[in-house]
């Protein structure tokens, strides 16, 4: 998969970590491994987006003392330990909170979040939402599983409506959320959607959410093999996937199915629908198109049974970032009044003196 | 010429009501201003209701302002007004209780309508139905002598009455010989945008003091001398002014960048207000979603070196409760200040009261201590700010700073530091490894603790070759790795525990003031009950017996001198705006009987009930 790269630019600066300083000699995927010991259940889903991440990181080529990796709580938020580079494990829901005081205060780190479907949706909605419509300089990793797994298997506000599960015996009554579709009504700036199981695909939208700056959101669908397994099967076998998945690249025309048969155009009242692969209506997917509408309605086309389900990048467009602004700020008031000087402030007002 | 008599006195209280609308909060402002230009000792008490617009008129959307000045040093903003301007009936109504017979009673004589009067209860107009024989009432059309001496100005009817406070404030300054130069200059630059409201501000501001020299409604004026103070430059200070100054000043004092995660409450929200203007001293301030993001982007920057403040009330703590617990675990710097409000629940948002200290000494899951500073005046604020700030990052940990909203909105003179002599408190960041594995390489050990203190090694983010995680989950002590070995958690609870504990060796001890050094009765209190239980001890001692007053600054850990303190005395009272926190404190840790008064009436404490208890306790104890 190829992604557009683009040449989006914020307060000049071109990529998301460009005030992160660069290692200096070529890195390896080892020496980003911890020497903790992996907890997750063998067979977990984590263990590929670890893989892949560790992968990553030295292509990113940035001093591993200024990466940090911050998560709330769940089986997803043990991530930080395993990587060999600054990290905090944090308390339910909370890390987007805590990385914008960290990325806001640090502009010379590259943040991450590390995060799942409970923690970021339910206990956490509203840091997160609060975050991608500041968008922070961060790069939001959502393990999303659709179940609850380090509490063993009660429904997450993306599982299915009625979903059998140890707290819903008769079925979960609640309506899921679309985390694509939350953070684009969210504000969010980047979006993507990417699979556990696909190295390849995982590390080019890691690629493309890392050259973004200002907040990221990348939703991966992780495989929890003990409380919801196979829960995206049909996006990764081989007799299905192809007919299932809708890979978006920038620039190029949405079609999929085995032999590229099925395609996405856009109705006259602008809804989308599946048409012929060599319709020549066939929608362009644009990830940089400042209407978020067609990215959203995108996000709302797969089926219950995850049929149509787009994975890539959805939103990829250029906005001012929070960390930028916030420093500006600093730059203007000093810039005009001068670096603070406290005697000064003490004797501002009506002073008056006694001999 | 006014050749007026002029009557000398030692001390006034005036109290100023109105509506909400009626700028009450910025004449008392003003007012205070001249009196500590002047070189009279002040203390002011705003009180305002939490509506920001009450209806017009009625006894919900009074606001007042009560300042106490005086020729020698003051310690409270007075029991009862000596005069009571009241700029409408609900403004009387609501105030008079607290007038002593005999005061004087200044009131707008044009808003005592028959329809206002009835509207708040008033059968007839109490400014005519003798219901005030027993005070003197000075009964002046303010808001109609206003409109007509801004007649010639470019103004509706209504803009121009919005200027009978100035009115009332000449008349004030008139009334008590104050220095006019200030307010003149304070109105020019506040409505510099619009030079016709400044004038006219001005012009009525005149006419006041005008009024007052050539009525004949007023053949007195007063003075107040000058109180002997200690030499210096001064500014009157709030509260939260003085906090947001002295968390400005930690950040000089610790050398780090001052972050501030905070959320809009009543009353601590003028802090943010505050540091929001500071950004060119390095400060970042973040309006957070919620309490709980303020404390936790609050941490975060902690985490990166910074100096994280987060800045609330009562219900706010109770939100962050769980971030606090994290920063306890984390072994981060983190200062939480509670300027706390009459609770529980939303409770009492603009009034006074110190119920929040068990709430900071326990409101988080498991053992998880902090260290506890409390404010007893508002220019305090300023020095209970670098001491907290220096215990959050020489301990490590979260630390607990408690004002309150008396402390917040009240004011006073302030006798401003030489910021070259603040004390140096910086911060040394672990940079090199600390710990030698097996096979000789050094590496960073996070939980390894400074021997003396058992503050853990702190490396930032960016440091080379220290990369660490840490997090919620219990700590191996020294690697920092994950542990679930139950002989190590009952070791990091004790460690956690004794460095809290360990701070008292490392504070000042309690201090006390007995004169005579003959006092049975010690008066223990904390917090911004200092300035009545001073005062209050003044006038026992005045009336011959003998006291002694103990004031806490530290409430976790207490002093290490506080035991032997109290076994001194014979009795131990506490008086405290709750319901005997500190009490049930110190009865756990001492074993003593200390007796409690306490009252949650959302005002401070009046010197005089305070005396008559403590009079009271001392005269228990001579007979028993």
């Amino acid at each position: 998969m190829s992604t557009d790269l683009g040449n989006p630019t914020t307060n000049g600066h071109r990529h998301s970590f460009d005030l992160v300083p660069v290692a200096e000699t070529p890195q390896s995927a080892k020496e980003f491994k911890s020497d903790q010991e992996v907890r997750w259940c063998p067979g977990c889903g984590d263990y590929a987006i670890l893989a892949a991440v560790q992968g990553f990181l030295p292509e990113l080529g940035l001093k591993r003392e200024n990466v940090v990796f911050i998560s709330g709580i769940g089986c997803s938020s043990r991530f930080p330990y395993y990587l060999n580079t600054y990290g905090m494990h944090s308390i339910h829901g909370r890390a987007p909170a805590i990385a914008t005081g960290l990325a806001t205060s640090r502009p010379d780190l590259a943040v991450f979040v590390v995060t799942g479907d409970g923690d970021a949706l339910s206990i956490g909605g509203n840091h997160l939402i609060h975050a991608l419509r500041r968008n922070i300089n961060l790069t939001i990793l959502l393990f999303n599983n659709r179940i609850y797994g380090l509490t063993k298997g009660q429904y997450s506000p993306t599982s299915e409506v009625g979903k059998i599960t140890k707290s819903t015996p008769m079925g979960s009554l609640d309506h899921p959320f679309n985390p694509v579709s939350l953070a684009l009504g969210a504000e969010a700036s980047f979006v993507a959607r990417t699979v556990d199981s696909d190295r390849k695909h995982l590390t080019a939208v890691l690629r493309a959410a890392t050259e973004h700056r200002g907040t990221s959101l990348v939703e991966i669908y992780q495989n929890c093999n003990i409380f919801n397994d196979n829960a995206f099967e049909v996006l990764k076998a081989p007799e299905t996937r192809d007919d299932y998945l809708v890979r978006l690249e920038h620039g190029q025309p949405i079609i999929f199915g085995k032999d590229a048969t099925k395609g996405i155009k856009r109705n006259a009242n602008g809804s989308l629908v599946l048409c012929a692969g060599d319709d020549p209506d066939v929608l362009v997917h644009d990830a940089h198109a400042d209407d978020p509408s067609v990215a959203f309605a995108l996000s709302r086309i797969t089926g219950a049974d995850l049929s149509t389900t787009p994975i890539g990048v959805f939103r990829d467009v250029v906005r001012p970032v929070y960390d930028d602004l916030m420093s500006a700020q600093l730059d203007q008031a000093t810039a005009k009044l001068g670096p603070g000087d406290l005697g000064a402030l003490l004797t501002s007002g009506d002073t008056w003196e006694i001999n | 010429m006014s050749s007026k008599q002029i009557q000398q006195l030692d001390r006034v209280i005036i109290r100023l009501a109105g509506d909400s609308g009626d700028g009450m909060q910025l004449t008392g402002d003003r007012f205070t201003s001249e009196t500590a230009a002047f070189g009279n000792d002040v203390s002011t008490l705003p009180n305002f209701p939490a509506e920001i617009r009450a209806p017009v008129g009625t006894l919900p959307g009074v606001s007042s302002f009560q300042l106490h000045f005086a020729d020698h040093d003051i310690m409270t903003p007075g029991d009862a007004p000596n005069v009571l301007v009241a700029m409408n009936p609900a403004a009387l109504k609501a105030n008079i209780a607290d007038v002593p017979l005999g005061a004087d009673i200044i009131a707008n004589s044009d808003e005592f309508t028959m329809r206002a009067c009835q509207r708040i209860g008033y059968a007839a107009n109490p400014l005519e139905d003798g219901t005030l024989t027993d005070y003197r009432v000075s009964a002046v059309p303010l808001t109609s002598m206003t409109v007509e001496a801004l007649r010639d100005f470019d103004l509706s009817k209504k803009e121009a009455e919005r200027a009978k406070n100035m009115f009332a404030l000449g008349l004030l300054s008139w009334m008590y010989n104050r220095p006019t130069e200030s307010t003149l200059e304070f109105l020019e630059k506040k409505f510099a945008k619009t030079p016709v409201v400044a004038k006219a501000n001005i012009a009525a501001f005149q006419a006041g003091y005008h009024f007052g020299e050539t009525t004949e409604v007023f053949s007195v004026s007063y003075e107040v001398k000058p109180a002997p103070m200690r030499p210096g430059v001064y500014r009157n200070i709030s509260g939260n002014l003085a906090l947001a100054y002295g968390l400005i000043a930690a950040s000089k004092t610790t050398g780090l960048p001052l972050f501030l995660g905070s959320y809009p409450i009543t009353p601590a929200s003028d802090v943010l207000h505050e540091l929001s203007k500071h950004k060119s001293f390095g400060v970042r301030t973040f309006q957070a979603e919620d309490e709980i993001a303020g404390v936790a982007a609050a941490l975060g920057a902690s985490f990166g070196g910074a100096l994280g403040v987060t800045t609330t009330s009562g219900p706010g703590v109770a939100l962050k409760s769980e971030a606090i617990g994290l920063g306890v675990m984390l072994e981060l710097p983190l200062l939480i200040c509670d300027i706390q409000r009459g609770g529980p629940s939303t409770g009492l948002p603009t009034k006074t009261e110190q119920a929040d200290l068990l709430q900071a000494m326990f409101g988080r899951n498991g053992e998880a201590p902090v260290a506890i500073v409390a404010a007893r005046s508002p220019s305090d604020c300023f020095d209970a700010a670098i001491e907290a700030a220096r215990i959050a990052t020489k301990y490590r940990t979260p630390v607990f700073l408690l004002s309150d909203g008396y402390l917040a909105n009240g004011s006073e003179p302030w006798l401003l530091p030489d910021v070259s002599t603040l004390p140096d408190h910086s911060v040394e960041f672990a940079t090199a490894p600390n710990h030698e594995t097996a096979d000789g390489n050094g590496e960073f050990w996070p939980y390894v603790r400074d021997e003396q203190t058992l503050a853990r090694a702190w490396a930032v983010p960016g440091t080379a070759g220290l990369e660490h995680r840490v997090g919620g989950l219990e700590k191996a002590n020294g690697s920092g790795s994950i542990s679930y070995d139950p002989a190590n958690h009952d070791l990091m609870v004790r460690l956690r525990q004794a460095k809290i504990d360990g701070i008292a060796r490392d504070i000042d001890d309690l201090e006390v003031d007995d004169p005579s050094g003959a006092a049975q009765v010690l008066v223990l209190g904390w917090g911004s009950t200092y300035g009545p239980i001073g005062a209050a001890c003044r006038r026992v001692r005045a009336r011959g017996m003998h006291v002694a007053q103990a004031h806490m600054r530290h409430l976790n850990p207490f002093p290490a001198n506080t035991g032997e303190v109290l076994s001194r005395y014979t009795k131990v009272l506490i008086p405290e705006m709750n319901l005997g926190q500190l009490a049930m404190l110190v009865r756990a840790k001492y074993l003593i009987d200390a007796v409690s008064y306490d009252k949650v009436a959302g005002m401070p404490f009046k010197a005089t009930e305070l005396a008559d208890v403590i009079a009271a306790t001392i005269e228990g104890v001579n007979q028993a």
